[in-house]
């Protein structure tokens, strides 16, 4: 464990992987996108209002998943004191922020035209709100406190408290009657979708998992790198900066 | 291990058990305040718990569930969209009237939420109708087939619908 927590490893190695998943982050999105737009049929219902969905449910699946990522690894951090998970930690959030943004942004655009309304105060959607929430609580700890390890700490209970909230939007539709409708991937009876429709989804979520996993290394990579110029200029500068 | 290091070990397992515990509380926590406030989380009744529990006329609410088939009928009168239509949940019925526009998901047989409150006469006046949309999606071609071949019937629907 101790061996991938130290960055100059994780520096060698992320340089390693970085080619591999920025090509297959691309490669992902254009066969996701020709299947989403081109090759999946138009609804019986919605038409093609429906392909939304292959941004809106990658986006809500990252941001729940980012969340996810975030409270593990502060989890990590906060018994084992790893630096390099602090850092994961810190590095994923503003991403899933932006995801969660964007799942509640495009839900809203859909909303409007298919129930009605843009917004309706739901179990499914104010818990995704409040996941949005979250994760700017958790980054307006980490800007507020200047000392890195009273951040680090706080943060992480931040994070790991929040964490009941992911399992509350995951069965929100089922725990209450809402607006939002059930889960159509992941429930028991397998999904209730299918054909080239299901195949752009899984292609869509696939591409939006390795962009995750792209960007959060390059995320990881400059934090790093502005913790050692911070460093270095302070032994330059004894102690200012 | 040195001293040092089983002092460092003692600890992080401290440290385990601590949040372990705190977060077995607050799920715990967590779960009662959820359950305790079941009523308020719930966004609409269906009609048989209206009819339970009695809701007085003129107490605003939603009410949720399908669309009866066969139920519908708009009317205009004097420029005004008048719709008419049934709540079923398969159990109880909930007559329904609206004023307006209705979303594009409105259909016989598929879900709705409307918000309003029931008249004297027991008839529910809403003032937004909103279409809830299930977890199913299907190709145009596919249920184009099916209606052809007959075997077409509506998932949400009541089972004697034979559209």
């Amino acid at each position: 464990m101790h061996k991938f927590a130290n960055p100059a490893r994780f520096m060698r190695l992320s340089n390693m992987f970085l080619p591999w998943t920025t090509g297959l982050t691309l490669l992902l999105f254009a066969v996701g996108l020709y299947y989403a737009l081109v090759l999946a049929p138009e609804d019986y219902q919605m038409g093609n209002t429906y392909r939304i969905i292959f941004i809106h449910v990658p986006a809500a699946y990252m941001a729940q998943f980012g969340y996810g990522v975030i409270a593990v690894a502060s989890a990590v951090g906060f018994i084992w004191k790893h630096p390099l998970a602090d850092q994961a930690a810190r590095a994923t959030a503003p991403m899933g922020a932006a995801f969660t943004a964007l799942a509640l942004l495009t839900g809203s655009l859909w909303g409007k035209p298919m129930w009605g309304t843009f917004w309706i105060w739901d179990a499914r959607l104010t818990s995704m709100l409040i996941l949005f929430f979250l994760y700017l609580g958790y980054i307006a700890v980490w800007q507020t406190i200047e000392d890195h390890v009273r951040a680090a700490k706080i943060a992480s209970i931040v994070a790991m408290v929040g964490l009941v909230n992911v399992i509350i939007i995951k069965f929100s539709v089922d725990w209450w009657n809402t607006l939002h409708q059930p889960a159509t991937l992941m429930r028991m009876d397998g999904p209730t979708i299918g054909g080239d429709m299901l195949a752009a989804l899984l292609l869509m979520i696939g591409a939006f998992n390795m962009f995750f996993i792209t960007l959060l290394m390059w995320r990881i990579q400059s934090l790093i790198l502005r913790r050692r110029i911070r460093s270095l200029r302070m032994q330059i500068g004894g102690g200012q900066g | 291990m040195t001293k040092k290091g089983l002092k460092a070990g003692a600890r992080k397992k401290r440290r385990m058990y601590l949040l372990l515990t705190s977060l077995a509380v607050l799920g715990l926590a967590v779960m009662l305040v959820l359950s305790a406030l079941e009523d308020s989380i719930r966004l609409f009744y269906d009609p048989t718990e209206i009819a339970e529990k009695g809701i007085k006329p003129g107490q605003n609410f939603r009410l949720g569930g399908l669309v009866e088939n066969d139920s519908f009928e708009a009317q205009e009168t004097g420029g005004i969209l008048v719709n008419k239509f049934t709540v079923t949940d398969g159990n109880e019925t909930v007559a329904v009237i609206y004023e307006g526009l209705l979303p594009d998901l409105f259909r016989e047989g598929q879900g709705v939420v409307a918000e309003g409150a029931m008249n004297g006469t027991g008839v529910f006046v809403a003032t937004e109708v909103l279409a809830k949309h299930d977890e199913n999606y299907m190709p145009k071609e596919v249920i184009d087939s099916l209606k052809k071949r007959g075997e077409w019937q509506r998932t949400e629907a009541s089972k004697d619908d034979t559209p």
